[in-house]
C-alpha cells in the first residue's frame, strides 16, 4: 500500500492528494495535460523537494515533516516519457549501470531483461542511433534491473507514434503479467488505460476526482464527462475462441459471441476490449437483414442525459457492462427505461486493434 | 649566441597548471550552483564572477596588493602564521591569477552543466546512484568537453597573464619572473634576440596545446556541453 498525503503549490494550481493506492498490477493515473499527474509521479519518487506532506509505501515512511528519503533509496524503478538514457554509454553500458547498483537485491538478470525485451540486437548500439519504441524498451529494461519494489511510468508511450505504441503495448502487458512488480503509469490515453490498468486514479486541476477499478470507472455513465463523450467507453473481457477464414476473430464474451477483425492471438487467450460508447447501437426487438454482425441481447442498467443532445446508456451484457451513447431523440422513441431487455449492436470494424488488450487468464 | 633562460617558462607553466587545478576544485561547485540555483543572488554572483573579465588586470592587481600586503589583516595574519608575504612571492601570483582566470572556467562548466540539466541527475537517481556516484558517472563523461574547455582557456589564460603579476608580484626570478614579464624586460632593455626565442616558444607551445585539445574535442562521443 502506498499511502500519500500531499501537496505542492504550483502559480496557476495546487497539487494536493490525499490517496491510497494498492500495490497490484497496474494502477493508472490519469488526467488532461497539465491535471499534475507527472508531478504526483515525481513527488512519490523523491524528485521534487518542495512537495510538502507524506509518502510511505507498506508502512516505510518515505517523506514526512522530518524525514526525506533520497531518491535513490527509495527502490523506485522510474521509465521516463523522453526514456533519458545516458548518451556516452551503450545499450549494455545502460543496462549495466542499473545492475552494478543492484547488486544483490535479487532483482532480475541482464539475460532475463534481454530476452523479456527483445534487447539482444540492441546491446553494442548507442541510445542516439535508436527508434523511439526502442529507446523506451531500454529505458523500461534498464529501470527493471534496478530491482524496483515498484515502478513508476511517465506516459512511457506518449512520444511514439501509433505503430510503436503497438510495438511496445504488448511488452507492458507480459511485464504486468509476468513481473510481480506493482506499476503506478501516468497517461492521458484512455485506451492505454484500459488496456494495461486494473485501477485508476482520474486526477483534474491537481486533485483526485475518481479512483477506483478501471473497469468500473468506464462503465460509469457519470464519469463520461471526464473522458468525454468521443472516448467514453466500457471494457469488456472475452477469449478467442478462433479465427475465421474471412479474416474475422471469433471471441466469447459472458454475453455471448462477438465477431472482431483478426485479432493476433492464439485461442483460448483472454482479452479486454474497450468499445466505444459512440459505436454502440440499440434495438428494442431483435433486427434482421442488418450488416453489422455482433447483435447481443443486454439489459440497460442505467439512463443518463448528457449535455446537448445525447443520452448515455449502461447496459448489463452477461457479466460485463457497456455504454451506449444514443441521442435523447432516440431514447424517447424506442421509450428506453431501466431494466428493459434490449439489443446491443456492435460493428465488428470499429473495434480498432488498439482498443483490444491481453490479459491474464 | 646564448640560450635565453628559460627559467620564466617553466614557472609560467607551473603557475598556469597549478591556477587551472585549483580553479576545477572551486571553480566547479561555483558553477554547479549557477548553473541551478534559483536564488535571487544569482546575477549578483554571476556579475561577481565575470567581474574579472571586464576589469583592467592593473585593477584587478592593485585591489589584490591592497588585500594581501602584509599591512592589510589577510596579508598580515599570513607573515604572522608563517613569516612570509603573500606580496611578491609565488603563492600570491596563484591567489591573483585564480580569480584572474576564474570566469574562463566558471563559464564553460556553468553553460555545460546547464544544457545537461537535471533529466540525466534523475534518471541516474533512479537507477540507485548516489550524489557523488552520479557525479563521477553521469556528469563528469557528459560535460567532458565544457571540463576540457575549462582547463585549457584557464590554463591558457594564465599563460598570458601580465598586468596583475606585474602589480602584485613584481620581477623575482624563479618566484615571480614568468614569461610575458621576461619578455617585457627583454625588451625594455633592447635585448629583441632573447624577446623573440621567448615569445616564438609561447607561440609555438601555445598553438600546440590547442591544437591538441581541438583533435581530441572532435572525438568525443557526447557533446553536451
Amino acid at each position: 500500500m502506498l499511502t500519500l498525503d500531499i501537496s505542492l503549490g504550483f502559480p496557476d494550481f495546487t497539487l494536493q492528494v490525499t490517496q491510497s493506492i494498492a500495490l497490484q498490477g497496474v494502477t493508472a493515473i490519469f488526467g488532461r495535460s497539465g491535471s499534475g499527474k507527472s508531478t504526483l509521479l515525481r513527488i512519490i519518487a523523491g524528485l521534487e523537494h518542495r512537495a510538502k506532506g507524506q509518502v510511505s509505501i507498506a508502512g516505510t515512511v518515505w517523506q514526512d515533516a522530518t524525514r526525506f528519503v533520497a531518491p535513490e533509496k527509495r527502490g523506485i524503478g522510474y521509465v521516463f516519457q523522453d526514456t533519458r538514457l545516458f548518451p556516452h554509454l551503450s545499450v549494455r553500458g545502460n543496462l549495466d549501470y542499473a545492475l552494478r547498483r543492484a547488486r544483490g537485491l535479487g532483482g532480475p538478470s541482464l539475460d532475463e531483461v534481454v530476452t523479456a525485451l527483445d534487447l539482444g540486437p540492441l546491446l553494442t548500439r548507442r541510445p542516439a542511433g535508436l527508434s523511439g519504441g526502442e529507446k523506451q524498451r531500454v529505458g523500461i529494461g534498464r529501470a527493471l534491473l534496478t530491482a524496483p519494489r515498484v515502478l513508476l511510468m511517465d506516459e512511457p508511450l506518449a512520444a511514439l507514434d501509433e505503430a510503436r505504441k503497438a510495438e511496445i503495448l504488448p511488452y507492458l502487458e507480459r511485464l504486468r503479467d509476468n513481473a510481480a512488480i506493482p506499476i503506478l503509469y501516468v497517461s492521458h490515453s484512455l485506451a492505454e488505460v484500459s488496456r494495461l490498468a486494473r485501477d485508476m486514479i482520474v486526477l483534474r486541476d491537481g486533485q483526485v476526482l475518481r479512483h477506483g477499478p478501471t473497469a468500473d470507472l468506464l462503465a460509469d455513465p457519470d464519469a463520461v464527462p471526464i473522458f468525454g463523450v468521443r472516448d467514453a467507453g466500457a471494457i469488456i473481457t472475452a477469449r478467442v475462441a478462433g479465427h475465421e477464414a474471412d479474416g474475422l476473430t471469433r471471441c466469447d464474451t459472458s454475453g455471448g459471441p462477438l465477431l472482431l477483425p483478426r485479432i493476433n492471438a492464439a485461442p483460448g487467450t483472454a482479452l479486454r476490449i474497450r468499445i466505444h460508447a459512440q459505436d454502440v447501437i440499440l434495438a428494442r426487438h431483435q433486427p434482421e437483414g442488418l450488416s453489422a454482425l455482433n447483435i447481443l441481447p443486454a439489459t440497460i442498467t442505467a439512463l443518463k442525459l448528457g449535455e446537448g443532445p445525447g443520452v448515455i446508456v449502461q447496459l448489463r451484457l452477461g457479466q460485463d457492462l457497456l455504454l451506449a451513447r444514443i441521442t435523447r431523440r432516440s431514447a424517447r422513441t424506442l421509450d428506453l427505461r431501466e431494466g428493459m431487455a434490449v439489443y446491443a449492436i456492435l460493428k465488428s470494424v470499429a473495434v480498432a486493434a488498439g482498443d483490444v488488450g491481453e490479459t491474464p487468464a | 649566441m646564448d640560450l635565453p633562460d628559460l627559467g620564466p617558462l617553466w614557472l609560467t607553466l607551473r603557475l598556469a597548471g597549478i591556477t587551472m587545478l585549483v580553479l576545477l576544485v572551486i571553480g566547479t561547485p561555483i558553477a554547479w550552483w549557477l548553473a541551478f540555483t534559483k536564488s535571487r543572488l544569482k546575477p549578483v554572483a554571476e556579475a561577481l564572477t565575470a567581474l574579472p573579465l571586464v576589469l583592467p588586470p592593473t585593477v584587478l592587481g592593485f585591489y589584490l596588493l591592497v588585500l594581501l600586503s602584509p599591512r592589510s589583516p589577510l596579508g598580515g595574519a599570513w607573515l604572522d602564521l608563517t613569516g612570509t608575504t603573500l606580496t611578491f612571492s609565488f603563492l600570491g601570483l596563484v591567489i591573483g591569477s585564480v580569480i584572474y582566470s576564474l570566469p574562463f572556467t566558471v563559464q564553460p562548466l556553468q553553460a555545460a552543466f546547464e544544457s545537461l540539466g537535471r533529466g540525466p541527475l534523475e534518471a541516474a537517481a533512479m537507477l540507485r546512484a548516489g550524489p557523488f556516484d552520479r557525479f563521477r558517472s553521469v556528469v563528469i563523461p557528459m560535460t567532458a568537453r565544457g571540463f576540457l574547455t575549462a582547463s585549457v582557456l584557464s590554463f591558457a589564460h594564465t599563460l598570458g597573464e601580465f598586468g596583475v603579476v606585474l602589480m602584485l608580484g613584481g620581477n623575482i626570478p624563479g618566484q615571480t619572473k614568468v614569461i610575458s614579464i621576461a619578455i617585457y624586460e627583454h625588451v625594455e632593455t633592447i635585448n629583441y634576440a632573447d624577446a623573440h626565442l621567448l615569445s616564438g616558444v609561447l607561440l609555438v607551445f601555445s598553438f600546440l596545446v590547442l591544437l591538441l585539445v581541438y583533435s581530441v574535442n572532435r572525438r568525443f562521443p557526447v557533446s553536451v556541453g
